[in-house]
């Protein structure tokens, strides 16, 4: 490990470049913004290179300035993987919208620039404030992205993307001061070591989970999300879906379940509740959509309630499932809405009834769509798989019940998915604008086969993703473990047929 | 007599005197020398006040104080006094005879204001109140051949006058129930008594509706809208800013020196204030179509937040108004400072939301500019304009007063609606007819400066602003 800053300079390089392509022309401001996305993807696999699992929870660590807040940084395993993700969304969303946006394009990438760096932020900051302004300051290039480059209702749908995450966030803000002034330090890893009084944790469990569970989103909570994702233009939702969705989990984990152990677990039965409805109820409305992103969205709102199933299982199988789901759904998601991009982009609509038949005159797109739909559903060799099946196995050992109800999920996720997939991809082809439609381009191509080639890494070999964050899921665990619920399933010792009377004794004795 | 403690006041007391004269004789020719001349005069007493040990005691027979709180306020006032001098400049330069007298009338409105600041007696209170408001009727009613300003500086003055009744009420009753106009025998008897006397509480609640009228806290804010629409906009900046500053300063002193000892009694009033300031401005807010009106109630909304840190009460709680002020008068300026480049073709100033329309097209370094100051004052991170909430925020929370902080942090995401709504405007609406190109390299140079200092560079003075503010109010106990 090298003494340079390295994460500021993470943050810096987008944010530089950021302010140079406002004073750009449209080609000057796309090449910049794609410059400085692979230099901080250069950065990401160099960090995540010399990141040393077994080493200390913080690495990276840096600090700045003293006072009321302070610019302190650091990440542990968890949030590498999380940066990692930011950077290697970015340029793909920049490739992205090199030709689909036309307006503004300075302003544009500017925008995602400065989104770049406070998504990297929210997973680097180590102060309590800091990380609420990196929080908080994603709404601004958000908000723009959504109301300049959107689609047709795109003013109702930034506004409610504002407002909703603004009204859930700053009862968070009154959470943190109250933690700061009993605590007296606004350092996050101080702060997770810090016992709460168990009835000040309720409260303040209660105010952060407003801000994570807009921000996941949750049910009831998720109404923004679909509008949003929508409005957004392909690139923003990669975003939204891929790594702003992220932090509610990250927040989950970051704060609620270490700061507050004995209120997250009063509060399990309470998530999975929302959790189960969202599974159901969420699944049902995408088996419903006419609209592609509209489908995808309400996909992630159930995608993200198997993360907040398997986080308050309250065991590893649990947390780490919920942690690859978050990964997998990061990249899954993306690149669905880059799959509807491309098909956008040609068509102008997102209706799914206009298209039809695809794979016989775009093959190349229809594998790889294929691809993403079935990791999407979660099937084994997939990303989408290993997460699932683990948070799956982690809730059962919480709770059969929920588990049950979690399941349901997986098959209702076939059920949509594969109904869109076969709508779009296979039949006969019903509109001739869109049998005419010419295979991925190379530009395409590009954009989608890094992430096809980290989806079958994460499902063959998931030990590269979850080697860096075993060690903390393990301090997490150990953190939590003095509240965690007693689940409802007992293992019993198995009934070898030889030694049936005698293992009947001594079960009876047992009991 | 000590009046190396007030040199200040008497610089701007002499300096308006002579450039009245100036004034008089020059004419309209005199503009500019008054302008620079009442510029340089403010500078000059910031830097007296800056330069000087702030503890020279009570002066004068303990009628008013030179101390680290008041000082704090003064530079403030002086600063903004003077941007709202430059910032008329120009926008009198076209179409108004009456140039050179206006920095006179804004000097004195200052020396008032730092009277105000720095009473320690309630009859110095009363005087310095009423020069700032006198030279405020005056101009309000600035352009007396526009019918909207003649309304705005005769609803000024009706209301002010009611108000200063009120208020001259509330100080009668104080002195008869305590026999002192002085901050510190009137705390003094606030302190004899557990309880105090139902004349006492009567004096309190007189003096401090008076005080909710010239801060424009709701319920006694129904002529803010008005007056700011109706004044000329460079008159609106400086009531948004100097007055203003002024007011929340000496409502502190009050509360604090004065009724310190009946904390009990003034805080439910104050939050009362605070809160409904923060809903009404907030929502109220909604319908309106005039820039300026926007901006009246966006600065009844600012007022609740730094109401809330008055609320908490003691050192921390004056520390947090002082720096919620000083951001404010940054963020306020910085806007106004905007709206006085809203001009069409023929050069008329305009004012309404729907002339803003794509502005990010036509003049995209503005449309930043304002972006910048909106975002501020709704207090979203990473702008400077949300710590100044943490802090006056923190400072409640440390007096435990929970409800408060959510009730007002959930008044700000209400208030947050209009503020992304201007943004909105200038951002996503197609582009309506562009303003005219503006030649006044001073002014962009404020409006450049308000809008990196608000900007996220902005917390790099929170240290040290922070620290002055901690120090300024430490004056007080």
């Amino acid at each position: 490990m090298t003494d340079l800053p390295i994460l500021s300079i993470l943050i810096a390089v987008p944010l530089l470049a950021g302010v140079i392509a406002l004073f750009l022309s449209a080609s000057g401001a796309r090449w910049i913004a794609l410059i400085a996305t692979l230099i901080d993807l250069a950065l990401g696999i160099a960090m995540w290179v010399t990141y040393d699992p077994a080493g200390a929870q913080w690495q990276f660590v840096e600090s700045f300035g003293t006072g009321p807040i302070t610019w302190a940084l650091g990440i542990d395993g968890i949030a590498l993987m999380l940066i990692m993700l930011s950077v290697f969304l970015m340029p793909i969303c920049i490739g992205a919208s090199w030709r689909s946006i036309e307006q503004r394009v300075p302003e544009y990438m500017a925008a995602f620039l400065l989104m770049e760096a406070l998504m990297i932020g929210v997973f680097a900051a180590q102060d309590l404030l800091l990380f609420y302004i990196f929080f908080e300051g994603g709404l601004i290039p958000m908000y723009l992205i959504i109301g300049i480059w959107g689609g047709a209702e795109r003013i109702k749908a930034s506004y409610k993307f504002f407002l909703y995450t603004l009204a859930g966030s700053v009862l968070m803000l009154v959470a943190m001061l109250v933690m700061i002034g009993i605590a007296g330090t606004s350092s996050i890893p101080a702060l997770m070591a810090y016992d709460f009084d168990p009835g000040l944790q309720w409260w303040l469990w209660l105010a952060f989970f407003a801000s994570f569970a807009v921000k996941m989103p949750m049910w009831p909570v998720h109404t923004w999300l679909p509008d949003a994702h929508v409005q957004a233009p392909t690139a923003g939702s990669v975003i939204l879906a891929g790594v702003l969705l992220k932090m509610g989990g990250y927040g989950f984990i970051r704060f609620s379940l270490p700061m507050f152990p004995e209120a997250s677990a009063e509060f399990v039965p309470f998530v999975f509740v929302l959790s189960g409805i969202a599974v159901v109820y969420t699944s049902l409305v995408a088996l419903a959509q006419r609209d592609m992103k509209k489908l995808i969205a309400y996909s992630s709102v159930a995608h993200m309630a198997f993360v907040t199933f398997g986080l308050f299982a309250f065991n590893r199988q649990g947390i780490e499932g919920a942690l690859l789901v978050m990964l997998s759904h990061g990249l899954v998601s993306g690149a669905l809405f880059l799959c509807v991009g491309v098909i956008y982009d040609r068509l102008h609509t997102r209706d799914i009834d206009r298209y039809g038949g695809l794979s016989d005159n775009m093959p190349g797109y229809a594998l790889l769509f294929m691809l993403f739909t079935m990791a999407s559903v979660g099937l084994p060799g997939t990303s989408g798989f290993v997460g699932e099946f683990l948070a799956l196995v982690g809730t059962y050992r919480a709770s059969s019940w929920a588990a049950i109800v979690a399941s349901t999920g997986i098959i209702l996720g076939a059920a949509y998915m594969l109904y869109l997939y076969w709508r779009i991809a296979y039949g006969t082809q019903r509109n001739a604008d869109a049998a005419a439609m010419p295979d991925l381009n190379a530009r395409e191509y590009w954009l989608l086969a890094p992430i096809a080639a980290a989806v079958l890494w994460m499902g063959v070999y998931p030990e590269s993703f979850l080697r860096p964050m075993r060690a903390d899921v393990g301090r997490l665990l150990e953190r939590i473990e003095r509240a965690a619920p007693p689940g409802d399933s007992h293992l019993t010792a198995g009934k070898p047929a030889a030694a049936k009377a005698e293992a009947h004794t001594t079960q009876a004795v047992a009991h | 007599m000590n009046l190396a403690a007030i040199l200040p006041e008497v610089i701007l007391t002499l300096g308006a005197l002579i450039l009245m004269m100036v004034a008089a004789f020059g004419g309209h020719r005199a503009a500019g020398v008054t302008t620079w001349v009442a510029v340089a005069l403010l500078v000059l007493a910031a830097i007296v006040t800056l330069g000087r040990p702030q503890d020279a005691g009570p002066l004068f027979g303990g009628l008013i104080v030179a101390d680290g709180f008041g000082a704090f306020g003064k530079v403030l006032i002086f600063l903004a006094a003077a941007v709202a001098i430059i910032a008329a400049h120009g926008w009198f330069e076209r179409d108004f005879e009456h140039a050179s007298e206006y920095p006179v009338l804004i000097l004195l409105a200052t020396v008032g204001t730092s009277v105000m600041v720095s009473a320690t007696s309630l009859i110095t209170l009363y005087v310095g109140l009423e020069l700032s408001s006198l030279s405020g009727y005056v101009l309000a009613a600035y352009r007396r051949s526009d019918e909207r300003s003649a309304e705005a500086g005769l609803k000024y003055f009706v209301l002010g006058g009611l108000a200063s009744g009120i208020l001259l009420y509330g100080i009668s009753l104080l002195y008869g129930f305590t026999g002192t106009t002085g901050f510190n025998g009137i705390a003094a008897a606030f302190a004899r008594d557990s309880t105090p006397s139902i004349g006492l509480l009567f004096g309190l609640v007189f003096t401090l509706a008076g005080m909710a009228f010239k801060i424009s806290a709701v319920p006694f804010h129904m002529w803010t809208p008005d007056v700011y629409e109706g004044a000329p906009t460079p008159v609106t900046a400086f009531f948004a800013s100097a007055p203003k500053v002024a007011a929340v300063l000496l409502a502190t002193r009050i509360c604090l020196d004065a009724l310190g000892p009946a904390i009990d009694a003034w805080r439910q009033i104050v939050i009362f204030a605070a809160l409904a300031s923060i809903a009404l401005g907030a929502i109220a807010a909604y319908g309106q179509t005039n820039i300026k009106r926007l901006l009246a109630y966006s600065s009844i909304n600012n007022v609740g937040f730094a109401l809330i840190g008055l609320a908490a009460g003691g050192p921390k709680g004056a520390s947090a108004v002082l720096f919620y002020m000083a951001v404010y008068v940054v963020m306020t300026l910085g806007a106004f400072l905007c709206v006085l480049r809203m001009r069409d073709e023929a050069g008329e100033p305009v004012e309404s939301l729907a002339s803003l329309s794509g502005l990010s097209q036509s003049r995209p370094g503005l449309a930043a500019a304002i972006a910048i100051f909106m975002f501020s004052l709704a207090g979203i991170p990473p702008l400077l304009g949300f710590w100044p909430k943490v802090v006056v925020f923190q400072a409640a929370i440390g007096e435990g007063l929970y409800w408060l902080a959510v009730a007002g942090f959930l008044g700000s995401v209400i208030g947050a609606y209009y503020y992304i709504k201007i943004v909105k405007i200038m951002y996503f609406d197609a582009p309506a007819a562009p303003f005219a190109k503006a030649k006044a390299p001073v002014e962009t140079a404020l409006i450049f400066f308000a809008a990196v200092a608000v900007s996220p560079l902005g917390y790099f003075a929170i240290g040290p602003l922070g620290n002055l503010a901690d120090k300024a109010a430490a004056t007080l106990f």
